[in-house]
């Protein structure tokens, strides 16, 4: 299947539809009228929100539809042949050799039970193409190319023994360890911190550009994708918004929605300049150390100040303690040193030693409405909660108040009796919202509030958040990874590395030269729509990490 | 993950220790006590204090009980009150009898209602698996002694394979005890077999929904494969388990299938203990069986930690 000559077409996707079938005839349209072509060694870049059918196309050109749908028309040429009239066999034989596919999440994509050796040797063993000792050969080349350590042992690990990146990269081995035509990577950095998603790009588009690999590369992120990809097709809804080569894409785009996409994207390098925040902090974390069972410090040495109107940030990556320091300051995780002071009171370490008034004045929102929500309550009952348990309010006051917040949340009020799995993600987040406030606290804790979800329905909430703020006079704490969401909304900002601070103070300045090493490394790996961007931080990158050895900071322990 | 291990066989030993309890309890309890059961019809109040000084029991129930416990940590269970013969003595043949179905029955219910559970799973939803469903359903509906007697009409009766009486002696050689046996080991295959088939099937088709088995299937592989190299193992945990119930159930809870089949096994013997009041007897019953149970879930407990990659290759 590799002597084909360049510059001709590997895969042409013809009007692809993909339906989901129900029990009552043809369900909603995944994906409608899609057509692109894709040559050797040219990558495509599908870009586009949840539910835009990226990730039912990239399994298409697999010939594979994930339970319910079906492929219901158009063509896909593979090599002369339609992929939708193979017979079973035929498709097993394409799937692998053919076209490959690395997934979003390598940790849930690796057989916990399996060595990542057997997984790698897969494709090629399974398919007849090598005996397991040349496959076996093929992998340690492969894990060296992709720079994993110790490439002649790596395969003798598990999963769960790997780092996220290193699965990540492991996981691009197991697809080009028989050398496909066509990889398809589905949203692969996506789980990975901003520091490591560098790194495994990097070694991505090195892998593709040396071996003349044709891609699918797809993500939510313009940004990432401008790094990698030749074209770029903007999916909504299942159709095509927008389609063109990828410097017309970024640079001009013609259709609304890709501008509006673009510009969220570039607005995330602008800095809150309003710095209103009152004389006494609220919130006063002082040396602040804790730990889970073990004598490791996943918080060690924390100070931080919180004022009336203030947005503090804590960012730092995984594994950096920041959701830990969360739960420290609510008292779901006793601290073990150092003190907390709320409105001047030191606050009991321990949450069932706190007085309700306490407990009222500082609440939190979390990072997946899904699971934050008790899907068995209505809106009602789920925000009417603490209306009732800190107010003791009668039922039909607490049935008004409910109203107003999710007026309050631009929610209809019809709402009230619905259940969480009647609403969409950004609706959720809103309940979420409107039940920290009901509480009438003083501090909101943010958790990754918007990393569940999409780039556009985030802004929105943040812009609620912001617009509550300004009314209300909250004080936030806002943890998370995301850097352009600080620049943005926080005037204050903490760098978290391995349970410590290394940085503090107005984002402005922490976000200005002269950087500590670690922030900047962060800064700079955000990804940039400029499309050398990746070559940049990578000839940056190497200076960063001296200048990180010279302060004597380890990234990793 | 050793640590975990010697807490799994802390925990046995002292659940074991718990029935030991029980049992104890549940004898002294009984209505009438030894001296009633020995002196049986003689019974006068003076002769009955006289019986229980000399059997101990004026003591308080605590010290027997210790005094019990000691002994049967020795090995020492006592007589039989019944026979006067010693206790162990008495069990041990009724014990290899269990024994001996319970295994007979094991080897083949528990590679056959695996295997027959993977091909459910592979074959989801088709004629295959709605057929074994439906059969195994039924036996597991159907009470024992009823599939018993069944066997026995349509197997020995009519067609006169197998012999319907499983009267095994010590000295039965192996071959005519596994003819013997036969139709009581089937009864209790079908009893036991739709537990773990539907459990293999059922948590085999719960891992087939991971992200990693998706991956399995764009790798090409072919579904078997992808059933018993990818999902099975991953799969192995609720299944030990259930084995290990069905098992112990295998041991304990057979009474009915021996009677059904006259066989000589340790159930018959300590039903027919409990009403002769060999209260001895009855207790080293209990704890055999407790002993077995515990012993089962614990080695489940074990394999299924065994199972798990993380706690087998820790980082």
């Amino acid at each position: 299947m590799n002597a084909r000559q360049a510059g001709e077409h590997v895969l042409q996707v013809d009007c692809l539809r993909v339906e989901v079938r129900t029990d009552r005839g043809p369900g909603p349209v995944l994906v409608d009228n899609v057509s692109f072509a894709l040559r050797r060694g040219e990558v495509i870049g599908l870009i586009g929100e949840s539910g835009a059918g990226k990730s039912t196309i990239g399994l298409a050109t697999l010939g594979y539809t994930r339970r319910g749908c079906h492929i219901s028309g158009g063509t896909l040429d593979f090599d002369g042949r339609d992929i939708r009239q193979m017979t079973a066999a035929e498709r097993r034989a394409l799937r692998g050799p053919g076209v490959a596919y690395i997934a979003q999440s390598a940790a849930a994509s690796f057989n916990p039970a399996m060595t990542l050796f057997e997984q790698v040797c897969e494709i090629p063993v399974r398919h007849g193409m090598m005996s397991v000792q040349q496959a076996r050969t093929e992998a340690v080349r492969l894990f060296r190319e992709l720079e994993l350590p110790n490439p002649e042992r790596f395969g003798e690990r598990y999963p769960h023994q790997v780092s996220g990146g290193q699965l990540q990269r492991a996981m691009a081995a197991m697809a080009m360890a028989a050398k496909p035509d066509i990889l398809v990577f589905d949203e692969p950095t996506t789980a990975l911190d901003v520091t490591t998603q560098v790194e495994v790009l990097a070694a991505f588009r090195k892998l593709i550009r040396e071996h003349r690999t044709a891609a699918i590369y797809i993500t939510h992120d313009l940004a990432v994708v401008a790094q990698i990809a030749d074209h770029i097709m903007v999916l909504r809804h299942g159709k095509t918004v927008e389609y063109g080569t990828a410097g017309q894409i970024l640079q001009s785009p013609r259709e609304e929605y890709t501008r509006r996409l673009v510009a969220e994207r570039v607005a995330g390098h602008t800095f809150r300049d309003d710095l209103a925040s009152a004389e006494t902090p609220i919130l006063e974390v002082s040396n602040v150390v804790a730990s889970y069972h073990s004598l490791l410090r996943v918080i060690d040495g924390v100070s931080l100040d919180v004022r009336r109107g203030d947005t503090v940030a804590v960012v730092g990556e995984s594994g950096s303690g920041k959701s830990t320091l969360a739960r420290v300051i609510i008292g779901l995780l006793p601290r073990q040193s150092g003190d907390i002071r709320f409105r001047g009171d030191s606050l009991p370490p321990r949450l069932a030693a706190r007085s309700r008034d306490q407990l009222r004045r500082i609440q939190m929102i979390y990072q997946m409405p899904d699971v934050a929500l008790n899907p068995n309550q209505t809106l009602l009952e789920i925000i009417g909660r603490p209306v009732q348990f800190y107010f003791g309010r009668p039922r039909e006051q607490v049935r008004a108040r409910v109203l107003e917040l999710l007026r309050m949340m631009d929610l209809p009020e019809h709402f009230i009796g619905r259940k969480p799995g009647e609403l969409s993600g950004g609706q959720k987040q809103r309940v979420g919202i409107a039940r920290a406030l009901a509480a009438e606290p003083d501090l909101i804790i943010c958790d990754e509030v918007t990393s569940a979800l999409d780039q556009l329905v985030g802004e929105e909430i943040l812009r609620l958040l912001k617009r509550l703020q300004d009314e209300l006079g909250l004080a936030y704490l806002f943890i998370t990874h995301d850097l352009g969401t600080v620049k943005r909304i926080a005037n204050k900002v903490v760098v978290m590395l391995k349970g410590k601070l290394v940085a503090g103070g107005e984002t402005a300045k922490v976000f200005a030269p002269p950087y500590h090493p670690y922030t900047e490394l962060l800064l700079s790996s955000v990804p940039e729509m400029r499309s050398d961007w990746l070559d940049e931080v990578l000839s940056r990158r190497a200076q960063t990490l001296q200048a990180m050895r010279d302060a004597q900071i380890q990234l990793v322990p | 993950m050793l640590r975990l291990i010697a807490q799994r066989l802390g925990l046995g030993l002292l659940t074991l220790f718990a029935a030991s309890v029980l049992i104890f309890a549940g004898t002294e309890i009984l209505p009438g006590d030894l001296a009633s059961a020995v002196l049986q019809n003689s019974a006068t109040p003076e002769s009955l204090a006289e019986m229980r000084k000399e059997l101990g029991l004026d003591r308080p129930a605590a010290v027997r009980y210790v005094e019990w416990l000691g002994h049967a940590v020795e090995g020492d269970l006592g007589r039989s009150l019944a026979s006067h013969r010693d206790v162990v003595e008495e069990i041990t043949p009724r014990l290899k009898n269990t024994m001996f179905l319970a295994v007979y029955a094991a080897v083949v219910a528990v590679p056959l209602a695996v295997v027959l559970g993977l091909m459910a799973a592979i074959w989801q939803g088709g004629i295959y698996d709605r057929a074994v469903n439906f059969v195994t359903l039924l036996t597991i509906s159907v009470p024992e002694y009823l599939v018993g007697y069944i066997l026995i009409k349509y197997l020995s009766v009519r067609l006169g394979w197998f012999p319907s009486l499983a009267n095994v002696t010590p000295d039965t050689p192996l071959l005519e005890r596994i003819g013997l046996t036969f139709l009581p080991m089937l009864t209790l295959v079908l009893v036991v077999m739709a537990h773990m088939m539907r459990m293999t099937r059922a948590s085999v088709l719960q891992i087939m929904a991971s992200p990693y088995i998706e991956m399995a299937f764009l790798k090409g592989l072919p579904k078997w494969r992808v059933v018993v190299r990818h999902a099975f193992p991953n799969a192995l945990a609720p299944i030990i388990n259930v084995i290990a119930l069905d098992l112990a159930y295998l041991i304990v809870g057979v009474v009915v299938v021996e009677a059904v089949f006259v066989y000589p096994g340790l159930g018959q013997l300590m039903v027919d203990a409990v009403s002769k009041h060999d209260v001895p007897l009855v207790q080293a019953c209990g704890l055999i069986f407790a002993g077995a149970f515990i012993l089962l879930n614990m080695t489940a407990d074990v394999l299924a930690i065994l199972t798990n990659p993380r706690l087998r290759h820790p980082r």
